[in-house]
Parts: structure tokens; sequence; C-alpha cells
């Protein structure tokens, strides 16, 4: 009887359950985000404005990389612009961030110095991450902001230590124009998006840091290593997949930036010196109907995705943990021997 | 005895220069924060001084203003063309509210569909969750645009909603926090009291995720609530009544028209103040979460 029973208990499958309960992440999944990604190749294929539903193969990708005709000359310019924009805005946010992180998360995480009040520190950091990037991006806006009569926060700052002059009989002040000037708006766009990332990256760092084994540390303190050889010849290099993570999170974001370039502006259309590749396509889809650039929006996206996915394979590949493929291709072949030899000997004694 | 003096003057030296490293750390580490805090100090307090003020001299002392800053945010008819507080906080917490539950509670189903069932495709749905979590949003928003338009859903909140189902980071933490702490044991347990699958999910599986829960249902709420960018693509032609908060913000920015700094830094603090607030009381969770996020490399 009771066997009878067990049987049938053990003949009752749960794999279904398990199929319903992963299938709405899968549904929303496929309509949502897979279907608009292969979408975005269809869009990529088809034309632009008024003949959107006529097929043109790779014209739009020939327009964006090598230019052709005279309106495709400026959709190629621009998106060149744009790339060279994104490049330059991202590696002066990160540079920055990186060495202003790591130096803090070094510092923050090494036993010997008393630093009074760490966890305040840690906490006041991380904050602008968690601000609204499109309410930092306007606050910025009115801190910088240089009308001559009417300057903003930081240049009346400046004006008080001597920097920016004050004309007394005109009330006129010789502003710095942190917003239409090319470098300078690019420089505070650089700032915005170290302030808001480099807590962020701190404690990823430090959580990096604090894992590595302790005895480690303790082992170069008894053979007398100086904090700078602590650094070069044990932190970093154990830090090394934590810091491929970061970098690759890093570029991904980069190239995504949209909110601060996309609002750090005064006139009525983004400045061109701050068109980051995802203002470029957001622009190009969002265009009137008849004046649309789906197409161009498209093949730009589908290029962003594939340099997105070459960058990410370039980081692991570079990144990739040596030791421990080389560890496990010897554990592989260990195990390869072993039942070799298992074999033989099963065949031998039978 | 000459060496041992060497050695103990040695120390006092290196003892002394830990000390003055550390003081000169701490005062580096203050000027971080003090950079940190300025900007969001100066919003606040130039939310309160009147306009002629704020154009004239920078102060970190607060004014008297904020009640006149507030009627001139509420009543001037220019402000009103592009900024609604009130309509601004209601459709960003609805949306904000709907997403963060349907985070939390798909991926924490899929995570548990995932780890507690044997299936076929168990493997291969979790490779597709990892792989997923690489693609940015604005890699596939001009097909995303283009579908919406298609089956009619621009101009509507279901894009901004939906979607939350399927957050493949989530699923990703929450199945590495059930493979550490959950034990295969309890849904046995379950199922011999004759409890069925889904109400072992909701009544064991829940509760005991709370910890996890919680953590990843502050990071989808800040998300939501700081995006900028779908909304702002979703909702192409709503009235100002149906946006959300941090569009009203940003449609501050260009707007000549509205010549009172005071309010503009109000309607700023604002969209701003709360999830501050919110931080300072959740502070440590969250600091966690993003440590924890570092060690899964």
């Amino acid at each position: 009887m009771a066997s009878a029973a067990q049987r049938r208990i053990k003949s009752i499958s749960y794999a279904k359950y398990g199929y319903i309960f992963i299938l709405p992440f899968f549904l929303v999944y496929f309509l949502f985000q897979l279907w608009p990604l292969i979408n975005t190749f269809i869009v990529s294929f088809h034309g632009n404005g008024n003949d959107i539903d006529s097929f043109v193969g790779l014209e739009n990708y020939k327009a964006l990389l090598f230019g052709g005709d005279k309106r495709q000359d400026v959709i190629h310019d621009k998106f060149v612009h744009s790339l060279g924009n994104t490049i330059i805005l991202w590696v002066g946010n990160f540079v920055p961030q990186i060495a202003l992180s790591l130096s803090c998360a070094v510092f923050f995480t090494e036993a010997n110095l008393k630093i009074p009040g760490k966890e305040f520190f840690k906490i006041v950091m991380y904050l602008p991450n968690i601000i609204t990037a499109a309410s930092v991006a306007v606050l910025f806006l009115q801190l910088c902001g240089q009308s001559e009569s009417t300057p903003g926060a930081i240049n009346l700052l400046l004006s008080k230590i001597g920097i920016v002059d004050y004309d007394a009989t005109s009330k006129k002040y010789d502003v710095i124009p942190f917003v239409e000037g090319t470098v300078q708006a690019r420089v505070v766009v650089m700032f915005i998006q170290t302030w808001l990332w480099f807590g962020n990256t701190m404690i990823m760092l430090m959580s990096g840091i604090q894992g590595i084994n302790p005895s480690l540390f303790e082992a170069a303190s008894i053979d007398g290593a100086t904090a700078g050889q602590v650094f070069l010849k044990i932190t970093l290099p154990l830090l090394s997949p934590i810091m491929s993570y970061t970098l690759v999170t890093s570029m991904i974001g980069g190239l995504q930036m949209f909110d601060i370039p996309f609002l750090f502006h005064k006139t009525t259309t983004v400045n061109d010196e701050l068109k980051t590749i995802a203002v470029l396509i957001y622009e190009y889809f969002h265009a009137q109907e008849s004046n649309n650039k789906m197409g161009y929006a498209g093949a730009a996206s589908v290029l962003l995705f594939f340099i997105t996915l070459v960058l990410g394979c370039i980081a692991f590949y570079m990144s990739r943990d040596k030791d421990a493929i080389a560890k496990k291709k010897q554990r592989k072949k260990m195990a390869k021997q072993l039942k070799m030899e298992s074999k033989q000997f099963g065949g031998f004694s039978i | 005895m000459s060496k041992m003096k060497d050695t103990y003057g040695e120390q006092k030296s290196y003892t002394k220069s830990l000390k003055t490293k550390s003081i000169i750390l701490t005062v580096w580490f203050i000027i971080l924060a003090i950079i940190c805090l300025l900007p969001i100090y100066i919003l606040i307090i130039n939310a309160t001084r009147s306009h002629a003020e704020i154009s004239q001299s920078v102060s970190l002392i607060p004014g008297t203003n904020l009640v006149k800053n507030f009627k001139a945010m509420t009543g001037d008819p220019n402000f009103k063309l592009s900024y609604d507080a009130f309509n601004g906080y209601k459709n960003s917490i609805f949306i904000t509210v709907c997403s963060t539950i349907l985070t939390v509670f798909f991926s924490a189903l899929t995570a548990y569909g995932m780890h507690v069932y044997d299936f076929k495709l168990k493997e291969i749905s979790y490779t597709i969750v990892l792989l997923v979590m690489m693609i940015p949003m604005q890699v596939v928003s001009a097909g995303f645009v283009s579908f919406m338009a298609s089956i009619h859903l621009t101009n509507t909140y279901w894009p901004l909603i939906i979607p939350a189902v399927a957050a493949p980071s989530v699923v990703y933490f929450m199945r590495s926090y059930m493979q550490s702490s959950f034990s295969m044991a309890i849904v046995e347990a379950a199922r011999i009291d004759g409890c069925s699958e889904f109400r072992t999910f909701i009544s064991i599986a829940i509760p005991m995720m709370k910890p996890a829960i919680a953590v990843q249902a502050i990071f989808a709420f800040i998300a939501s609530w700081n995006n900028f960018y779908t909304p702002n693509m979703i909702l192409i032609s709503v009235p100002l009544k149906n946006k959300t908060l941090p569009m009203m913000v940003a449609a501050l920015q260009a707007s000549d028209k509205i010549a009172n700094y005071g309010a503009i830094y109000l309607a700023i603090a604002l969209s701003i103040v709360p999830i501050v607030i919110a931080y300072v009381f959740l502070s440590k969770f969250i600091i966690a979460g993003v440590a924890l996020g570092g060690v899964k490399e």
C-alpha cells in the first residue's frame, strides 16, 4: 500500500509550476524588450520620414558611417560628432571618477588610519547618486547661469574670490560661460557625472577591497612593504575583476548618457557640443510625423548595440582571471586523466 | 641599547606620520563631503530667497521668501504652463509604486521558479536573464517607441508600468539570495502538509525573502522615481496634468518666461527633497545593497 502511494508521489512532476512561475517574466520580456530590439533592427532597414514603410536595406547604415549625397553627409557628420562627444564626456568623467573613488576606497579601508565618521562620509558621498538626474541638470543650469547682470551662484562665488570681474559702473559681471562655452559646458557635464557616480563606485570598490584576504595585508606589513607597494602589488591586482566590472558598466552607462547633456542648455535646442549618441537617437525618433528619421535612429541604435557588445567582450577578455582559468584547465585535465585511469583499471580487473 | 632607541624613535615617527596622514585625509574627506552637499544645500537655501536676493549674491543662510515663492510657483500663469507639483507627485507616485510592486513580486516569483523547480529550460532561461542584464534601454528605445505607437499605447502609463515585470538584475539578485538562504526542505514540508505551490510561494517564500525584497524595492523605487528618459519618450503629447515630476522639472529648464529664480529653485527642491529625506532614513540598507552589488563579481 505504502509503496504504491510512494510511487504515486514520485510520479508527480512539479516542472510545470516552474514554467508557470517564470512565464510572466518572459512574456513581458519578449513583448517589451526582445521584440523592441528586433523591431529596432527592422526599423533600421526601412526609410525615413514619409517612406517609413519602404525597405531600403543597408542605406541608413551607409549614410551614418560613410555619408553619401548632401543630406546623408549631414547625417554622417552629426553621427561622428555625437560619437566623439560621447567619448569625450565619458572619458572626462570616468578618469577623475575612478581616481577619486579608488583613492577614497583605499584610504577608507586602511586599518592603520584613524578617520572619524567613516559611515557618515560614505552616506554623504553616495547621496548625489539617488537624486533625479533631470533635477540635477536643471539645478546646475540654475547654479551655472550666466547672464551679465544676474549671474548664477557659481559665477557669483567666483566674483567674490576675485576670478570673475565685476564692473561697478555698468553693474555687469565678466562671467564665465559655463552653459554656452564648449569647453566649459563639457567640463560642467563631466563634473556632474563624476559628482553623481563616484560615491557609487567607491562603495563597490570598498566592498571589493574588504573581500581581499586580510592576511595578505598583514604579511605585507610584516615584510615591511610601503603603502604604495601594498596598493600596487596586492590591492590593485586582486581588485582587477571588480575594476573591470566597473569599467564595463561605466562604459555602457556612458554610451547611454542622456539626461544631463539633453537638458543642459538655455536655448531651445540641445547644445551641439554636448549631443551624445543617446540624445541623437532620441531626437531622430522623436521628431514630428513627416519629419522623423526613424530609420537613422534604428541604425544608430543597432550600431550602439554592437559597440556596447564589443566593448563588453574586450573588457571581459582583458580582465578575466588568468590564474582561475589555468587552474580550471588543469582540474579538467586531471579529472580526465582520473576517469581514464579508472576506466583502464575497471577494464583490467573485470 | 642604542639600537633599541633607534627602533623606538622610528616607531614614534611612524605613528606620528600616520597621525598627520589621518588628519590630512580627514580634511580631504570633509572637503569632498562639502562638494557633495553644497549644491543641494544652496538649492534648499535659494528656495527660501527672493529673485532679487538670488541674483545679487550667494548666501548660506535661509531667507524669508519661502511662502512667497510657493505662491508664485502655484499662482504664476507662466509657471502653471510647465509645472504642476500636485499632479506631478500624484502621477510619479502612482507609476513608481505600481512598477516597484510589479518588479519585486514578479522578480521573486521568477527567481523562486528557477530555484525550486527542475525543468528542461531552467539553465537556458537563467542564461537569458544574465545576457539581458547587459542590454541598455537606449538601444531598444527606437523599436520600443515605434512598437508602442503601432499598438496605440503611447501617451498612456502602460508602457511605463508593465515592463517593470521583467527586471533581470533583480531576478539575478534574488536568485543568489535564495541559493544562499532558502532550503528546499521547507518547500517539501509545505507539500506534505498539503499546501498548494502558489500558496507556498506567497505565505512561505515571500516572508523568508523579506530582506532581499526590501533592498530591491528601495532600488526599484529610486530608479523608477528618477526615470526621465522613458516617460519623456512615451508621453509625447499629454496635457501637463498627466506628466511625471521629472518631466515637469525638465520643462522649467528652457523657459525664459519664468523670471523668478526663487520659485524655480523651490520647484526643483520639491522634486529632490522627499527622496533625500527617505535616503536619510534608509541609507544603511541602500549602502549595504550597493556594496552587495560589488561583491557579486
